[in-house]
C-alpha cells in the first residue's frame, strides 16, 4: 500500500556527489531511521522524498506510484522539521489543522482529527496558544500532532528531536514510540543519534559519505556490522578494532585458538564488542594492559591495549580491576566480526 | 581603615553602572534633542505670528500662538492641490516599489541564481547614478510619452529611486522568515504561491509596511525631479521651492511645519512595525 522504493538515488551538488546510487525499500507501517553522521546524506534523501529537493538521477516511489516530479503537496506525505518549523502566526489548533484546511476538509472533520491528534500528543490546553508561548517540547509536540493529523500515508521526520534537551529527548522518544505504533504509518526518520535510531525503528540504514553502508534490524546491526564504519559508529563504546595475525586458518586469543573465515592473508581484523569478554587467568587468556579503569555503577569500563591496538572493554561492575593492571580476557567467539584489512568489509559470520 | 577599603571597591562598580546609565540616558536626550529642537523651532516659527519670527533674543518658549500665518498659509492657492499632488505621488511610489521590490527580494532571499551579486550592485548603483545628468533627456522623453508635468510621472521618477531600498531591505525580511515554514506549508498541501501568501506575506508583513514607509519619505522628501519634471501640478515641495524665497518668513515655517508633519506621523503610526526591522520584534 504505502511501501516506498528508493531507486538508485543520486545528488550531486556541482562536483561533490551527496548521494551515490542509493536504493532502500522500506515496508508498508514501518519505521527506518537514516543514521549517520553530519554531511552523509541522509537529510538530502529525505528531503527529496519530500519533494524538497531533487534528485540528479533515480526514482522514489510510494505504491508503485513514482512521485519524482510531483510537488510536495501531491505526494502524500506529512513531515516533522527540525526546527518544528511551526507557523508563528497561527494559534497550535491552526497549525494542527492547516494540512486538513488545505485538503478543504469540512469543520467537523478538522475538529475531530484536531483533536484526535491533540490528544495523542497531549497538547489539548494549549489548542488556543501562540507557538510563541510554547517550549520547545511543546512546540515539537505541536509539529507532530500537525502531521499525524492528515493520517498520512508516509510520515518523514527530520532530527525531530535533536533541539529538545536530553531529559525532554528521552521522554519525547518513548512518546513518539507510543504514537506511532498506534497510527501505523509508514516512517522514515532521519537522525545522527544511535540511541534513537537504536530505540525506535524497526530497521535502521546506516548511511557514510552518500552511501548506505548496510540495512537491517537495529541488534543485527549492533552485533554483525557489515563494515568497519558502521561498527565503529554505533554503540557506545564503539566496537574494538584489533588487527591479528593469522596462521594456518587460525587466530590466537590467549591459548584459544579462534577460526579465521577462509581465504584470508596473513592479517585479519578482530571486530570486537566492548561488552563480550569475560576475565580469565592469564596464560589462557588474551592479554590486555589496561591504562585506565572506571567504576560506573552499572558497570567497570576499561581503557587500554591489546596488541598495542587501543582497546575499550566493559566488564560486570563487580569486578576488581585497576588502572594499570596486565589482565586476561576470553572472547565470545559467538560475538566476534571478521573484517578485511583492506576494505574494511566484514566476513559472513562464520558460527551463525 | 579596613572598612572603608571595603566600601570603596564596593562602591566602584555600582558607580561604574550609574555613570554608564548616564551616559546612556544622555546618549538618548542627545538624539531626541537631534530631531526634536528643529522640529520645535519649526514650529515655533510658523505658530509664532508674524512678529514671533523676528523676535530676537530667542527665548525658546511658544509666546503669541496663533494659527493665523498657519491657516493662511493652508489657504494660499495652490497649497492643498500641491499637498495632494504631493500625497499621489508618494502613494503611487509606495504601491509600485511594493508591487515591484517585494518580489524582488523575494527572489534575492530564496533563489540562488547566476549574477545574483552582481545584480544586488547594480540596484544599489542605481542610486548612484545623479539625477541631475538624466534631468534633461527625462524631460524630453516625458513631454514625448505625455507624462510631463502629471503626478504619475513624478511617482514613476520616485519609484525608481526608492525601488533599490525596497528590493534590498525586503530580501533582508524574507531572509527572515525561516525557510522551514515555507517548506512546511508546501508539504502540507500549499503550492508555492498559496505558501507565499498564507505563511510568508504575513510574518514579513511588519517589514514591508516599514519598506511602504521608506518609500513613501523618499517621495514626500524629493524636490530635485519634481521640480524639473512639473510646471503647474507641483508636489508640495517643488511648489514651496519655489514659493518660498520670495514670502515673509513666518509663512515659510508654515511650509516647512506642513513638509515635516506628513512623515512624522506616517512613519508614528507605523512606529511598531519599523522595529521589526531591527529583528527587536514587537511580538
Amino acid at each position: 500500500m504505502a511501501n516506498i522504493v528508493i531507486d538508485r538515488i543520486r545528488k550531486s551538488f556541482g562536483a561533490f556527489q551527496a548521494l551515490k546510487e542509493v536504493s532502500l525499500t522500506i515496508n508498508d507501517g514501518e519505521f527506518v531511521s537514516l543514521l549517520g553522521p553530519s554531511g552523509c546524506g541522509k537529510t538530502t534523501l529525505l528531503r527529496i522524498i519530500a519533494g524538497l529537493e531533487t534528485s540528479t538521477s533515480g526514482d522514489v516511489r510510494i505504491g508503485d506510484r513514482s512521485i519524482i516530479g510531483l510537488a510536495p503537496k501531491d505526494r502524500g506525505l506529512a513531515m516533522v522539521f527540525q526546527n518544528y518549523a511551526v507557523f508563528p502566526h497561527m494559534t497550535v489548533y491552526e497549525n494542527v489543522a492547516f494540512g486538513l484546511r488545505m485538503q478543504k476538509a469540512d469543520d467537523t472533520r478538522v475538529k475531530a482529527q484536531v483533536e484526535k491528534a491533540a490528544g495523542l500528543l497531549h497538547i489539548e490546553p494549549y489548542l488556543d496558544r501562540y507557538p510563541n508561548k510554547l517550549s520547545g517540547g511543546q512546540r515539537q509536540r505541536v509539529a507532530v500532532a500537525r502531521a499525524l493529523a492528515v493520517q498520512p500515508k508516509v510520515l518523514l521526520m527530520d532530527e525531530p528531536l535533536s533541539n529538545l534537551d536530553a531529559l525532554l529527548r528521552l521522554e519525547m522518544r518513548t512518546e513518539l514510540k507510543t504514537v506511532l505504533q498506534s497510527a501505523g504509518t509508514t516512517t522514515i526518520y532521519v537522525t545522527h543519534d544511535q540511541t534513537e535510531a537504536m530505540g525506535l525503528s524497526d530497521r535502521i540504514a546506516v548511511m557514510h559519505n552518500g552511501v548506505v553502508e548496510q540495512v537491517g534490524h537495529p541488534v543485527e546491526i549492533y552485533n554483525h556490522p557489515a563494515t568497519r564504519f558502521v561498527g565503529g559508529f554505533i554503540g557506545n563504546p564503539p566496537m574494538n578494532f584489533i588487527k591479528v595475525p593469522v596462521s594456518n586458518g587460525q587466530v590466537a586469543a590467549g591459548e584459544e585458538q579462534l577460526a579465521a573465515p577462509k581465504d584470508v592473508g596473513n592479517e585479519i581484523v578482530l571486530g570486537l564488542r566492548g561488552e563480550a569478554v569475560e576475565l580469565a587467568p592469564l596464560p589462557q587468556g588474551l592479554e590486555m594492559k589496561v591504562r585506565v579503569a572506571e567504576p560506573m555503577g552499572s558497570h567497570l569500563l576499561l581503557t587500554g591495549s591489546i596488541h598495542d591496538q587501543p582497546v575499550r572493554v566493559i566488564l560486570p561492575a563487580s569486578e576488581t580491576v585497576k588502572s594499570g593492571d596486565t589482565i586476561g580476557l576470553k572472547l565470545d567467539s559467538k560475538r566476534i566480526t571478521w573484517l578485511s584489512p583492506e576494505s574494511g568489509k566484514s566476513f559472513p559470520a562464520l558460527l551463525a | 581603615m579596613s572598612r572603608e577599603t571595603m566600601s570603596t571597591i564596593k562602591a566602584s562598580p555600582a558607580s561604574f553602572a550609574s555613570s554608564r546609565r548616564w551616559l546612556l540616558w544622555s546618549g538618548i536626550a542627545a538624539l531626541c534633542a537631534w530631531v526634536l529642537v528643529p522640529i520645535y523651532l519649526v514650529a515655533l516659527g510658523a505658530l509664532g505670528g508674524r512678529q514671533g519670527v523676528y523676535i530676537w533674543p530667542k527665548t525658546g518658549l511658544p509666546t503669541g500662538i496663533s494659527l493665523e500665518p498657519f491657516i493662511l498659509f493652508l489657504k494660499t492657492e495652490g497649497v492643498v492641490q500641491s499637498f495632494l499632488n504631493s500625497f499621489g505621488a508618494a502613494g503611487i511610489t509606495v504601491a509600485l516599489s511594493i508591487l515591484l521590490g517585494a518580489p524582488a527580494g523575494y527572489a534575492l532571499a530564496r533563489y540562488d541564481f547566476r549574477g545574483k551579486d552582481s545584480y544586488r550592485l547594480l540596484v544599489l548603483l542605481t542610486r548612484a547614478f545623479p539625477l541631475a545628468i538624466l534631468a534633461l533627456p527625462l524631460t524630453v522623453s516625458f513631454i514625448r510619452l505625455g507624462l510631463y508635468d502629471t503626478i504619475i510621472g513624478v511617482g514613476l521618477i520616485h519609484t525608481v529611486l526608492a525601488l533599490p531600498f525596497a528590493a534590498l531591505v525586503t530580501q533582508g525580511i524574507f531572509l527572515g522568515v525561516p525557510k522551514e515554514l515555507e517548506e512546511a506549508a508546501w508539504v502540507f498541501g500549499c503550492t508555492r504561491v498559496q505558501a507565499f501568501f498564507k505563511v510568508v506575506a504575513p510574518l514579513a508583513l511588519p517589514g514591508i509596511v516599514a519598506t511602504a514607509v521608506f518609500a513613501f519619505v523618499i517621495s514626500w522628501n524629493e524636490v530635485f525631479a519634481a521640480s524639473v519634471l512639473t510646471v503647474r501640478n507641483r508636489t508640495l515641495t517643488a511648489y514651496l521651492l519655489t514659493v518660498l524665497s520670495e514670502s515673509p518668513m513666518h509663512y515659510r515655517f508654515a511650509g516647512g511645519l506642513v513638509l515635516i508633519l506628513p512623515s512624522v506621523v506616517f512613519i508614528f503610526a507605523v512606529r511598531r512595525y519599523l522595529f521589526a526591522i531591527w529583528g527587536i520584534s514587537s511580538k
